[in-house]
């Protein structure tokens, strides 16, 4: 069949090729190109200050930066990874591209409010930026009272405006991705046929809708207090910077679930994917993801043991930060059982799932330890609550973010990346990952605090070593960029479905066309069922079979 | 039937009317009796009432569908979860002991 | 339903006009539970405070003006009167009806905005306005509530500010809701004179009803929780 060339197939890539067609599209699969250029970039540069302070403490006294230069780097770190890089990177990138495709839909239900979503986004990420270059902010990203609405001298009023603006751009997202599932399933597509990856959304849309205009509201007040001087947190005029955190909590914890619940999604995809099999447990699973939502908004407190917060709170705190412990354990036992007896293929996207359940479970086992009030005393504010966050973060979410993106990568751009260099790359990520992190898990049970700047010289050894592994880590991102971007010009063209993958996005072809399917889906097979070969078929076979 | 395709009577919306407008004066009236600790809560009440009268009808909700149900009734137990156990860290605050109660 | 296959309002990604409206009715009350968990944490401040400082805010709700408060959530229910005659003539495909009764809507938002700004003017006068201008000397023989120079907490005038940064903070920001709905019904009006709607699409107006009766709902709080603290 290889005698006649195929005429070109037009896609939604190369549909139409102007600068305007891709700033004025609406089209949900290049809005979630342009936010995963825009976050990449924020990526990058939270990498940087990340290396430039992990340099600086490779000594115990200050060597070639200011506690003050250090304070700006380590609140740009926190502030561009989490409300510029973590909160959006599987939502708006992989969600906003599969959620239609996964739906059998044409887009989400509100193309253009998806495309205003990114232009507030990226507004707010440009404000967040022009703090930093004006001079930058040394609050840390949880901008504490009262020293972020009196007493620090930093940018703090441009860089609360600019997460208050991106904060609504996320809402915007996650309102689009609830009418969307609720309203716009293809026919046949029964909730408990949905793949775990839109279970893992729709959870994760219910936090973003009702958790982020909290903080919206509560960095307002902070900017306000700081403009007009009105004291709203002020302890001179009676007020409670206590009640500051209690705000600030209240959606910070539960923006960790924003950040690892989409995560648990990919991974719910991968898994089942290279084990071939339906994953064990499947309703309990996607029930789970609603569990850790819920649940996840009361019990904010954990932070707040040693803020004066009444003892009595601290305690329904901690056990409720006991329980929602429980369906994320689900999770982790049933990917596990659904390894059990799989046929189990390691291609990088599999590599990345299962360096996410070894890492987050470290990373969820230690917030127990913290979730408890007498361990919490001892180890907080130190390097254990840094190495524990981010082996849920980075460990969980950003291994999760990249395996997502290996996985579709063949559906988003059409190419196959290199998979010897796609395997290269994630062992180093997961070696120099957990050379960083595990000996701040060390550090901190030792006694040394987070945030500072010089430090005694008994514990420059691990300090050292935690710097080290972070050169390793960041070599393997670069790797790994090396040869995604390689892939985009030389890679191998891609067939409608190379991993051999069951759902909707893999029956049509890659890259899609720009209204997803050529002919209206229909859903007649449960979630993940690898047992019937028609249900994963790929245009290549075609080919082949003629 | 849909929120959209049912078509209240003006009568109807002039019903609702004046129960706010009674409800408005009622709070105001009662607002000058000392009811102790029960003024502030009889003041929610009366202003929860009022809301729930709007919701219904003015919006609607009544002849809406059990997601729209479902999304008002998150966001008001959401709000009063977020307020309540906020509130009782203040009000146990002052409970642990002090060692001259000895 | 064929008829809608033809429909110019219905977007291609839709199947059909009720699926369209559906859509958007949930997408809207998605948005308005933000809107209540965003005046929410100004809710949970306000009323920790309160509860932290019972006689201060009391004391200070009391320089507010009842009668002012009070004729502005009359206004304000009006408008919601008329906003929903708007919606109900917007059902009946009745341009003229669509018409006047937004404009009266926006007239009775005007007079509650011109109410507001005068209220605002006169807490400036008297050196209510929080910030550095702030200045208030307590009068304690004056007070109906039972609070003296002895029994004042130590930072009495400094909690009577609190209670003003959160009286301007939360009706501004329910003002600014105002003046966006205002925004949006002249939107309404104008498309209204293009003739877009009809009686199978008016889903703007529609929507626009919900949020104008959710700012309406913001207010009926706020009047009982600011105006009537400490009224006997
Ligand atoms: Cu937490």
């Amino acid at each position: 069949m290889n005698d006649t060339s195929p005429p070109k197939r037009t896609h939604y890539l190369n549909a139409q090729h102007t600068v305007g067609s891709w700033l004025f599209t609406l089209d949900h699969k290049r809005i979630g190109l342009l936010y995963l250029a825009t976050i990449l970039l924020f990526f990058l540069l939270g990498g940087i200050a990340a290396m430039l302070f992990r340099v600086e403490l490779m000594t115990p006294d200050p060597t070639y930066m200011e506690s003050e230069t250090y304070n700006r780097l380590f609140t740009m770190h926190g502030i561009t990874m989490i409300f510029f890089f973590l909160i959006p990177s599987i939502p708006a990138v992989l969600g906003n591209f599969l959620l239609p495709l996964m739906l059998g839909t044409k887009d989400l239900a509100f193309p253009r409010l998806n495309l205003a979503s990114w232009y507030v986004f990226t507004f707010g990420g440009l404000l967040g930026l022009g703090s930093i270059i004006f001079g930058g902010v040394d609050t840390g990203w949880t901008f504490y009272t009262p020293y972020s609405s009196t007493y620090a001298n930093s940018n703090v009023i441009l860089a609360a405006l600019g997460i208050f603006i991106a904060g609504f751009g996320s809402i915007m997202t996650g309102i689009n991705f609830i009418v969307t599932i609720h309203k716009m399933r293809a026919p046949g597509l029964t909730w408990f046929r949905l793949p775990l990856f839109i279970w893992a959304h729709y959870a994760t849309s219910i936090i973003i809708v009702l958790g982020t205009p909290v903080i919206a509201i509560t960095i307002l007040l902070v900017a306000i207090e700081r403009l007009f001087q009105i004291g709203i947190f002020d302890p001179a005029l009676g007020g409670d910077p206590v009640l500051f955190q209690h705000l600030f909590w209240f959606y910070s914890h539960p923006a960790v679930y924003i950040m690892i619940l989409p995560g648990m999604g990919v991974i719910s995809e991968i898994i089942a994917c290279f084990s071939r099999k339906r994953i064990f447990g499947y309703k309990v699973v996607a029930l789970s993801s609603l569990a850790i939502a819920i649940l996840g908004f009361f019990v904010w407190g954990h932070h707040m043991f040693v803020s004066s917060q009444s003892m009595y709170a601290g305690m329904i705190f901690s056990i409720l930060s006991f329980l929602v412990a429980i369906p994320s354990a689900i999770k982790v036992f049933n990917w596990t059982a659904t390894l059990y007896g799989g046929a189990i293929k390691l291609d990088t996207p599999m590599l990345y799932a299962l360096g996410f359940i070894g890492l987050f479970t470290v990373g969820g086992l230690t917030g127990l330890f913290l979730a408890s009030m007498a361990i919490n005393v001892h180890v907080h504010d130190t390097y254990f609550v840094v190495a524990h966050f981010h082996y849920v973060m980075v460990g969980g979410m950003v291994m999760a973010f990249f395996g997502g993106l290996h996985f579709w990568w063949p559906k988003m751009t059409g190419r196959h990346f290199s998979e010897l260099f796609g395997r290269i790359g994630a062992v180093t990520i997961f070696i120099g990952f957990n050379l960083t992190f595990f000996p701040q898990f060390i550090v901190g049970y030792l006694g040394m605090p987070r945030r500072y700047h010089v430090y005694p010289e008994e514990f420059q050894f691990l300090q050292v070593m935690s710097t080290g592994g972070s050169a390793v880590l960041a070599l393997g991102y670069l790797v790994m960029a090396g040869y995604l971007l390689h892939s985009l010009v030389l890679g191998k063209k891609a067939s409608s479905n190379p991993w051999r993958a069951v759902g909707l996005e893999w029956t049509t072809p890659s890259p899609p066309p720009t209204e997803n399917f050529t002919t209206e889906p229909y859903v007649d097979y449960e979630a993940y069922d690898y047992t019937r070969e028609e249900v994963y078929r790929d245009d290549a076979d075609e080919v082949k079979g003629a | 039937m849909s929120s959209s395709t049912h078509i209240s009577s003006l009568k109807s919306y002039l019903n609702v009317f004046w129960t706010l407008m009674a409800l408005t004066l009622l709070t105001v009236v009662v607002a000058f009796f000392d009811l102790g600790p029960f003024n502030i809560i009889v003041a929610v009440s009366i202003a929860s009432v009022k809301a729930y009268v709007v919701i219904l009808y003015f919006m609607h909700v009544k002849y809406s569908n059990h997601i729209i149900w479902l999304t008002v009734a998150a966001g008001f137990i959401w709000f009063v979860l977020m307020l309540g156990l906020t509130i009782a860290d203040y009000a146990t605050r002052e409970w642990i002991p002090y060692p001259e109660a000895w | 339903m064929a008829a809608d296959q033809h429909s110019p309002h219905l977007a291609h990604h839709f199947d059909s006009m009720e699926q369209q409206q559906e859509s958007s009715s949930l997408g809207m009350w998605l948005f308005l539970a933000q809107e209540v968990m965003f005046f929410g944490g100004l809710f949970v401040a306000y009323a920790v405070y309160r509860f932290k400082y019972p006689e201060a805010f009391a004391v200070a709700s009391s320089h507010l003006s009842l009668g002012w408060g009070a004729f502005n959530t009359v206004v304000l229910i009006c408008s919601s009167l008329t906003m929903a005659l708007a919606v109900r003539a917007g059902q009946l495909g009745d341009k003229r009806g669509i018409i006047r009764y937004l404009l009266a809507t926006i007239f009775l938002a005007s007079v509650f905005l011109g109410v507001k700004g005068v209220e605002y003017t006169e807490k400036y006068n008297d050196g209510l306005m929080p910030g550095p201008a702030f200045e208030y000397t307590p009068d304690f023989d004056r007070y109906t509530v039972p609070v003296t120079a002895e029994t004042a907490p130590p930072n009495f005038v400094g909690n009577v500010q609190l209670f003003f940064s959160f009286y301007f903070v939360m009706t501004g920001l329910h003002a600014l809701h105002m003046v966006i709905g205002i925004g949006l019904m002249i939107w309404l009006i104008v498309k209204a004179l293009r003739d877009r709607f009809s009686k199978e699409y008016f889903t703007p107006i529609e929507m626009t009803g919900l949020y104008w009766h959710f700012v309406d709902i913001v207010w009926i709080f706020l009047f009982p929780l600011v105006y009537l603290v400490w009224r006997h």
